[in-house]
């Protein structure tokens, strides 16, 4: 399954079940918890995280907490 | 009217299309706030001062600090100990006496930073925690006054510029805060030095133009950098129609002080 990840062609194992959850989980990525995810250019709610399916061609992007400025 | 000197000093700018002798005196009638005079309020504060921005205000309370300066480029060395306020306010008046300069030696809070952002025209978020961030947009967003978000780490950077009402704002990303110490800080996990210099100059840009009006402004699309790869990336944002403050049905309608997100990003002795 192709899907573009932060502006990069990502290949996934074919999973039906995963989720967006699933693959936060899946890719290990940085700031798990607190991290906002955008699906298709649309900000999801993070109770979505754990019901949104992950499809082939959808386009995610991961924005961080980037608290520093001093 | 400019001066003779005045179209000397801008004449780099005076002779761009987008600028000329009326955009020079929309910089020289304009108003930025900088909140934090740090590592991205630094280079904000030097180029809007060269560039003629005529009132320029600068909130923070600390002090300089020996290990502020391998990247906070408005103060020097001679300046440690000195108020951060003060030592900016020095170094603009020294580049362009026709930069009117106000100080706020005081940390933002709820209570104060309502009335003192209300005299601006245009915000510069230049601050190194989640309780101040959030504060800013807050404010912005309620007192419908744009403003750029900054926000750096290691080797990257992002910002965004708000049009509150019209663009995404920085709840509409983050809805709450992360908890206290969740997120490092630029303390605990580095920051490199020139990176505030290319994500504060970004900033600056945002409020020139927008005093312009020209161009385009980063609103409704976040800008990250990664000095590492040596790469930009901007990705579109749209508003979140559940954002807490700027969304369909905004539950914060007063401004309060985030205090679970209070960290500060310089190690105190304290």
């Amino acid at each position: 399954m192709n899907i573009s990840i932060n502006g990069k062609e990502t290949i996934l194992a074919e999973n039906s079940a995963r989720t967006v959850d699933s693959l936060l989980e899946e890719l290990d990525v940085s700031q798990r918890l607190y991290v906002t995810v955008e699906l298709n250019g649309e900000i999801l709610d993070r109770p979505a995280y754990e019901t949104a399916p992950v499809k082939e061609g959808d386009v995610i992007e991961f924005l961080y907490f980037m608290g520093g400025g001093c | 009217m400019l001066t003779e000197s005045q179209i000397e000093r801008y004449s780099r700018h005076i002779i761009l299309k987008e600028v000329g002798g009326k955009g020079q005196q929309k910089l020289l009638d304009g108003k930025v706030l900088i909140i934090g005079a740090g590592g991205l309020g630094a280079p904000v504060a030097l180029y809007l001062a060269a560039a003629g921005v005529g009132t320029i205000g600068i909130a923070d309370a600390d002090d300089v600090d020996l290990s502020n300066l391998q990247r906070q480029v408005i103060h020097f060395t001679a300046d440690i100990g000195k108020p951060k306020v003060d030592s900016a306010r020095e170094k603009i008046e020294a580049i362009n006496p026709d930069v009117k300069v106000i100080t706020y030696k005081e940390w933002v809070t709820a209570a104060n930073i309502a009335g003192i952002i209300a005299d601006y025209d245009f915000v510069i978020d230049g601050t190194d925690n989640f309780a101040a961030k959030f504060l800013i947009n807050d404010a912005c967003v309620l007192a419908g006054k744009p403003y750029s978000h900054g926000g750096i780490l290691q080797f990257i950077g992002q910002t965004i510029t708000v049009l509150p009402g019209l663009s995404p704002c920085y709840r509409c990303l983050f809805p709450q805060p992360p908890p206290k110490d969740a997120i490092p800080t630029c303390s605990q996990a580095g920051v490199i030095g020139v990176l505030p210099g290319v994500i504060g100059s970004i900033q600056a840009t945002e409020a020139i133009k927008f005093l312009l009006g020209k161009g385009r402004l980063l609103a409704g699309r976040i800008l990250m950098y990664d000095a590492l790869e040596m790469r930009f990336r901007d990705v579109e944002i749209k508003r979140n129609a559940n954002c807490p403050i700027c969304g369909e049905h905004p539950y914060i309608t007063e401004l309060k002080d985030e205090l679970d997100a209070m960290t500060v990003c310089d190690l105190k002795e304290s």
